[in-house]
C-alpha cells in the first residue's frame, strides 16, 4: 500500500495548493455571457440575471450554447424547482438568457 | 468495480420497455393538456447522447447511450418532467471465448410533477431522485458529470435505485443577499413494481449557500423503513474560490456497515486563454475516493474491502454542445489493484417539442 499512501499524499498536497495556484493575476475578464464567468452587462436586470445564473446554474453545468426562446420559460421553471429560485430570480434569469 | 448510476443488472429489459412506454404515454398526456402553450413555455426535449468506453484489465466495454429529458409546464405553477436512460453495453465474453456479448438497459430516472407553491415550497409527487447529498440530483446527467462512473459511495443514502416513489417538499427556507438555506424532505413508499421500484424510506437534506464565499455546505439524513431498518447520514461541501475557475466538491456518507468520501477538483483553463480558443475549453479534473467497511454487507453497493480510488481526468467542452471526457483511474484495494481507462463523447441537445406561437 506504499503506492497508495504516496498517491494520497500527492493528492492531499495538490488539493491544499490548488486554491493558491488557481488565483488568476487578472480580474474576471472578457467571457461569453453564458459561460461560467460572464462579461459585465449593461442593465441591472441583466446583472442580476447573470448573478443568479452564476450562483445557481453554473455551479453544476455549462449553459446551453443557445436555445429557442419558445422554451426559455420551461427551462427557467425547471431551474426554479432544482435551485429553489424565487419568481424574481426566475424573471431576471429569463432576461439574462433571453434578452 | 464502482457502478454506473444505472445498474445494468438491476432491472430486466422487457419490464423496462413497459416502464418506458408508460412514461411516454404519461408525457404525451401531459403535453396534450397544455393548451394553448404560452410563447416561452413550450414543452422541451433535452438530454444527451454519446458513446462511452471503459477499459480495465485489458477488457474494453463500449456503451452507446442516450438520456432524453422531457419537461412540460402546465399552467403557471406546475411542471411535469421525466428523464430516461437507454443504453447497450458491449463487453468481451470472457472465459477464453472471443467476441463480444451485450446487455441493454432502458429505464426512467424520474417521472415527477412539481407544483411550485412559492419560493419556500415546491411539492413534488411521483418518482423522483432521492435527495441525499448532491451527486444524485445534480451530477448524474451524462452531459454534466465529469467522470463516467458514479462515486463509490453513491449507493449510500440513495436506497439502491437512487429513486423514490412518493412525495417531496423542497424550497428555500430562508434567504438574503448573504445566504440561502434550502431544504428537501421526502417520504418514499415501498414499490415492488419493476417500473418504479423504491424502498420505504424517509429523510431529507439541508444546504447553506454563501454567495460571497461561493461556498455551500449541507447535510443529509435518511432512514430505510423496511427490512433491516438502517440510517444513512452524509455531508457535502462545494466551494469555488473567488476569482478562480477552480471548483471543489466533496461528499462524505456513512451507513450501518460502511462509510466513505469523495473529493473532486476541476479547473477550467479559460482563465489562461481567450474564451474562443481551444485551451479555454479544457478542464483537468481530479477525484479522490476512499471507502471503509466495518461489517460485510452485500446489499449496500460499496466494495467488500476498504478501497482507495484516484481518478485523473481531462474534459473538453467543445463547441456545438459536444463534450469529451477522458480519465485514468487507479484503484487500490486488498482485493487487488487495477487501472481503469475511460473515454466518452457526449452531445447535449435541447429543443422545443413543437413550433410555438
Amino acid at each position: 500500500m506504499t503506492k497508495a499512501r504516496s498517491l494520497l499524499l500527492f493528492a492531499g498536497i495538490s488539493f491544499a495548493l490548488l486554491p493558491v495556484l488557481s488565483q488568476s493575476p487578472t480580474k474576471a475578464g472578457k467571457q461569453d455571457p453564458r459561460a461560467n464567468h460572464a462579461r459585465p452587462s449593461q442593465s441591472d436586470d441583466s446583472d442580476r440575471g447573470q448573478k443568479v445564473f452564476r450562483q445557481n446554474c453554473a455551479r453544476c453545468h455549462d449553459a446551453p450554447q443557445g436555445f429557442s426562446p419558445q422554451i426559455s420559460g420551461t427551462v427557467l421553471r425547471h431551474m426554479r424547482v432544482r435551485a429553489s429560485l424565487s419568481a424574481a430570480d426566475e424573471a431576471a434569469l429569463l432576461r439574462f438568457l433571453n434578452p | 468495480m464502482p457502478g454506473f448510476p444505472w445498474d445494468l443488472r438491476s432491472r430486466p429489459t422487457h419490464l423496462l420497455l413497459s416502464r418506458l412506454f408508460n412514461a411516454v404515454l404519461f408525457g404525451a398526456l401531459a403535453l396534450a393538456l397544455i393548451s394553448p402553450a404560452m410563447s416561452q413555455n413550450v414543452p422541451l426535449i433535452s438530454g444527451g447522447g454519446g458513446f462511452l468506453t471503459s477499459t480495465s484489465g485489458g477488457n474494453t466495454t463500449y456503451i452507446p447511450v442516450i438520456s432524453p429529458l422531457i419537461a412540460a409546464p402546465l399552467g403557471n405553477h406546475v411542471l411535469v418532467e421525466s428523464r430516461a436512460i437507454i443504453l447497450t453495453a458491449f463487453f468481451p465474453r470472457g472465459g477464453g471465448r472471443s467476441g463480444y456479448d451485450h446487455d441493454s438497459f432502458l429505464g426512467l430516472d424520474f417521472l415527477q410533477a412539481d407544483v411550485v407553491a412559492n419560493r419556500h415550497l415546491t411539492v413534488v409527487a411521483g418518482q423522483f431522485l432521492t435527495p441525499f447529498a448532491t451527486y444524485n440530483e445534480r451530477l448524474t446527467p451524462i452531459w454534466i458529470s465529469n467522470f463516467q462512473e458514479a462515486p463509490l459511495i453513491f449507493s449510500l443514502g440513495t436506497m439502491g435505485s437512487a429513486s423514490s416513489v412518493g412525495g417531496m417538499l423542497r424550497g428555500s427556507a430562508a434567504s438574503s443577499e448573504k445566504f440561502n438555506f434550502d431544504y428537501a424532505a421526502f417520504f418514499s413508499a415501498t414499490s415492488t413494481n419493476e417500473q418504479f421500484s423504491a424502498e420505504r424510506a424517509a429523510g431529507g437534506r439541508g444546504s447553506l449557500y454563501l454567495p460571497a464565499a461561493h461556498l455551500e455546505v449541507g447535510a443529509s439524513f435518511d432512514r430505510k423503513l423496511q427490512g433491516t431498518e438502517e440510517n444513512f447520514a452524509g455531508t457535502h461541501v462545494w466551494w469555488e474560490p473567488a476569482n478562480s475557475s477552480l471548483r471543489l466538491r466533496g461528499e462524505y456518507a456513512r451507513g450501518a456497515h460502511a462509510r466513505g468520501y469523495w473529493v473532486e477538483a476541476g479547473y477550467r483553463l479559460s482563465r489562461f486563454s481567450d474564451n474562443t480558443r481551444f485551451l479555454a475549453r479544457v478542464e483537468p479534473v481530479f477525484r479522490m475516493q476512499q471507502t471503509f467497511r466495518s461489517q460485510p454487507d452485500s446489499n449496500d453497493g460499496l466494495p467488500a474491502a476498504d478501497t482507495q480510488l484516484a481518478d485523473f481526468g481531462l474534459d473538453f467542452h467543445l463547441p456545438h454542445e459536444i463534450r469529451i471526457n477522458t480519465s485514468y483511474s487507479r484503484q487500490f484495494s486488498s482485493s487487488g489493484n487495477r487501472n481503469i481507462w475511460q473515454t466518452g463523447l457526449v452531445y447535449r441537445f435541447l429543443f422545443p417539442t413543437w413550433r410555438g406561437k
